[in-house]
């Protein structure tokens, strides 16, 4: 606690207040109240299973989670590289039978959304820069957050024990949809069910544990002088993210356990009577509809879980590499806790075509569109935030607007599938597809290739190569919509989602062409990524060094006792905070940016707001 | 409770003051120890595990084609050659409920520093639980020997099996988790180790506290609450 603040009286951090614009500088001005609670004290690993394995530094974990999230994601690549040759070529992957190809389906898809991104934006960013960002030392429970990880790497290994057991993993698409999940008949309806939904409860479990420390350290352990409305939007995204998760997961517990249940004692939760090869299963009486409820009502805000965190990270991306203040900050906010909310009024969206009462298609059709409102005042906060700022066209700039243009494209055709009369026509057909991968799968995807680059400075003190970068950028970019950009047709003419082959159905004999294309592509793409990877290890060796603050921001996590920050974060005190992290290109200011921690009287007379 | 005193700040009076003060800096719940509000938000999360399991049972007790058991019949005891209505359930809800009042009492010895009323209450809660979790099983065995299963139940239908024990299972399971970190508490209380500034617990920096009575407290009421809804949705339905 510092004592030199402690003699005024009056003032409170308040985000609302105001000051009046050139007051003459007065020791008064500069006054935060003291601290609330005492200084955390940290446990410090010795050994190199407590630092480095099982490790209760955030930091350390954070990267923990990104390695392990970027295995799983090198899986999924994996994956996505097999199905694209089937498609593009049939029979060209020897080994390759239709099994196969819905187990790829299924673990592709579980994999990127679930393994990949959330415990990569979550997991690896949430870990990595609440603390630094918020001002705190560490998470909160320190130890809990350590167990998180583990329990997050065994839900990893389990899901990838799934190959190797006899039948190989599940094959009933990432959705699960029972009946068929777990019959005979669906590859992987043994052992490989099994395993996704334990390992679904573990990561449940896991993320729990997570998720409770990400919420507890930004609502209770800020530093002096972080109000709410001076934290940065990342961690307004990665929080309001983390509140959709734990209210989210919930629903994915209860219908993996219950299908556990199914599946294992033969309760019939979820199945029907079934008659199969004319015989009447012992199952009946359940509803399979019940399922797709209590699963959309996870996935519909899982999507959002992936998309709010990169909302919130592109905002801080943008306005630094802009050197502009973000258009509409509180707008921002609202709109990520708008956004959050209407997520969970959505979710049946996804269930046009399971039969519904054509009323209730209509009430989800009607929330569905409402959410195109906030975001699309996001979206057009961020083209005004660019709008006459100082852009520096660097590689990190590059993803963000790459971000941009992908997640309204992807958005555009979302208005489309929300819309119940295109919907029917274009559900479980390649417009789909495009559609979310485009809007949740390349997007944030470009968001994270866009952190790395941006904070990876602050991680390992080296900047990455710019040319790689940049072809790393272009590789993915113009690939991507290389790849994606023709299934909107495909979808258009027909072409079904999750099929093997085509075979000379109509509609194909026109879009062999295209399907070569598509995968050449996809194969271009995905080999792009191991440029980062180069680029990675070759920094790590080589690189060049970036000091203190090397892109010139504002937000705290730059201004550490060293780079990169120390276990504690923040040397023998932790930083006051006097502004938001967005005061960039200040008229009268002598740099063009003033750090959070720059009091006031430092900068009266420049033309700075009061944040 | 009174409101906390925190140094160098004044809580404000209104709906305005109010969003004043969550929105200003360190804290959003002044005063609030940091395993208090973790503890409110992850039963916030476990609000909607519950709320997830009953409204599957609504739906799936909704959907099946064949006849719902009577529950006053189900869940009869035979005393003396009567069959009575709940009386079991009756017996183990009052327990449940009277163990929620042992453990308020505890809270509040607890904040007294009178370790040793305290730690009795502690127990005596744990003992509650204990013999809740026993009358379960009870419960379990006598349906089990009557014929109920999982995936069948010779009263009607199969899904009136398969949710009762998955969710009074379920339920169980927090009870009984329960009733260990009672007696753990329980211990610990007696042994002192919120006394003095508290001992360091295991692999944690952070110093024993009586806060962390009332923290098992939210929790143990939770699981109350929860029972009630259990009640009324499987007993009285
Ligand atoms: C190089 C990048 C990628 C390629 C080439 C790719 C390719 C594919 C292909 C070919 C399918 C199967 C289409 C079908 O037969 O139905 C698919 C499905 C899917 N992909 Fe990707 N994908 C990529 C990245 C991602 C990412 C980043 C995500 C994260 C959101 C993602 C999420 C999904 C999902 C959820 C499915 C649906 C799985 C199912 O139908 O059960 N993909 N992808
Ligand atoms: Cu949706």
């Amino acid at each position: 606690m510092s004592d030199e603040y402690d003699n005024n009286k009056s003032y409170q951090a308040q985000s609302s207040e105001t000051m009046g614009g050139s007051a003459p500088a007065s020791p008064d001005m500069d006054y935060v109240r003291p601290a609330e609670t005492p200084d955390q004290e940290l446990y410090h690993g010795h050994s190199f299973i407590t630092k480095w394995v099982f490790c209760q530094d955030a930091k350390v974990i954070g990267v923990q989670y990104f390695l392990t999230a970027v295995f799983t994601g090198i899986v999924g690549l994996i994956l996505s590289w097999l199905m694209r040759l089937q498609l593009g070529f049939p029979g060209a992957a020897g080994f390759m039978t239709a099994e196969h190809y819905y187990q790829f389906v299924t673990m592709h898809g579980m994999i990127m959304v679930v393994y990949f991104l959330t415990a990569l934006f979550l997991g690896g960013f949430g870990n990595y820069l609440i603390p630094l960002m918020v001002g705190a030392r560490d998470m909160v429970f320190p130890y809990v957050n350590m167990i998180s990880f583990w329990m997050f790497f065994i839900a990893v290994a389990v899901l990838m024990a799934s190959f190797f057991v006899p039948g190989g993993p599940t094959g009933a698409g990432w959705t699960l949809y029972p009946p068929q999940t777990i019959l005979p008949g669906t590859p992987g309806a043994g052992m490989g069910i099994l395993l996704m939904l334990v390992s679904l409860s573990l990561f449940v479990i896991g993320f729990t544990m997570g998720g409770l420390n990400y919420l507890i350290t930004i609502l209770q352990a800020r530093t002096r002088g972080m109000t709410l409305m001076r934290m940065p939007l990342t961690v307004w995204g990665i929080f309001t993210a983390t509140v959709l998760a734990m209210l989210a997961f919930p629903a994915l517990l209860v219908s993996a356990i219950m299908m556990t249940l199914d599946k294992i004692l033969g309760t019939s939760f979820f199945m029907p009577t079934i008659l199969q090869a004319g015989e009447v299963l012992e199952y009946g009486g359940g509803s399979p509809i019940l399922f797709q409820h209590l699963f959309w009502f996870f996935g519909h805000p899982e999507v959002y879980i992936v998309a709010l965190p990169a909302f919130g990270i592109v905002s801080d991306l943008i306005s630094v590499h802009s050197r502009k203040n973000i258009f509409g900050y509180r707008m921002m906010v609202w709109a990520i806790v708008g956004i959050g909310a209407l997520s969970f009024f959505v979710w049946a969206h996804h269930m046009y075509v399971s039969g519904m009462n054509p009323w209730f298609g209509f009430f989800f059709a009607t929330t569905t569109l409402i959410i195109a409102v906030p975001t699309a005042m996001k979206v057009y906060n961020w083209i005004l935030t660019l709008w006459r700022g100082n852009i520096r066209l660097n590689t990190v700039m590059l993803w963000c607007l790459g971000f941009i243009v992908t997640f309204v494209n992807g958005g555009i055709t979302g208005i489309f599938l929300g819309n119940v009369s295109v919907d029917v026509p274009l559900s479980d057909t390649y417009f789909v597809i495009a559609h979310f991968h485009m809007v949740m799968g390349i997007a944030p995807l470009m968001v994270i290739m866009g952190a790395v680059y941006h904070w990876f400075p602050l991680v390992s003190g080296k900047f990455l190569d710019e040319k790689l970068g940049k072809w790393h950028f272009w590789l993915t970019f113009l690939g991507a919509y290389s790849i994606y950009f023709p299934m909107h047709y495909l979808g258009f003419i027909g072409v079904p989602r999750r099929y093997f082959e085509m075979y000379d159905s109509p509609y194909m004999t026109s879009a062999v062409g295209m399907n070569e294309f598509i995968s050449m592509a996809a194969f271009i793409v995905g080999a792009a990524q191991f440029i980062l990877i180069y680029n990675i290890i070759r920094t790590l060796k080589v690189g060049k060094k970036a000091g203190q603050n090397p892109w010139k921001a504002n937000s705290l996590e730059w201004l550490t006792s060293t780079v990169p920050p120390e276990h504690g974060n923040f040397g023998e005190r932790l930083p006051v905070v006097h502004r938001w992290p967005y005061d960039f290109s200040v008229p009268g200011a002598k740099d063009d940016f003033i750090t959070q921690t720059t009091p006031p009287s430092e900068v009266v007379h420049t033309e700075v707001e009061k944040t | 409770m009174s409101d906390p005193q925190i140094e160098g700040l004044q809580l404000k009076p209104g709906f305005k003051g109010m969003s004043e003060d969550t929105g200003s800096d360190q804290t959003m719940f002044k005063g609030v120890h940091w395993g208090k509000a973790m503890m409110w938000i992850f039963l916030l999360s476990d609000t909607f595990v519950f709320s997830c399991f009953l409204i599957s049972y609504m739906k799936g007790r909704g959907s099946t084609l064949v006849d719902w058991p009577y529950p006053s019949e189900v869940f009869a005891l035979h005393v003396g050659g009567v069959s009575v209505p709940l009386l079991l359930i009756a017996i183990m809800t009052f327990v449940l409920i009277t163990s929620s009042g042992t453990m308020a009492l505890a809270v509040k010895y607890g904040y007294e520093k009178n370790r040793k009323m305290c730690g009795w209450l502690v127990l005596a809660t744990a003992l509650g639980g204990l013999t809740f979790v026993g009358m379960q099983a009870f419960e379990w065995t006598k349906l089990i020997e009557e014929g109920v299963r999982p995936w069948e139940n010779p009263f009607g239908a199969a899904q009136f099996g398969s949710f009762f024990f998955m969710i009074t299972g379920f339920h169980g399971t927090h009870v009984s988790i329960g009733v260990i970190f009672l007696f753990i508490y329980a211990y610990k209380v007696f042994a002192g180790h919120y006394e003095n500034g508290g001992k360091r617990g295991w692999f944690t920096t952070m110093k024993g506290d009586y806060v962390e009575i009332e923290i098992l407290g939210l929790y143990w009421h939770f699981v109350d609450l929860v029972w009630v809804f259990i009640f009324a949705f499987f007993y009285l339905w």
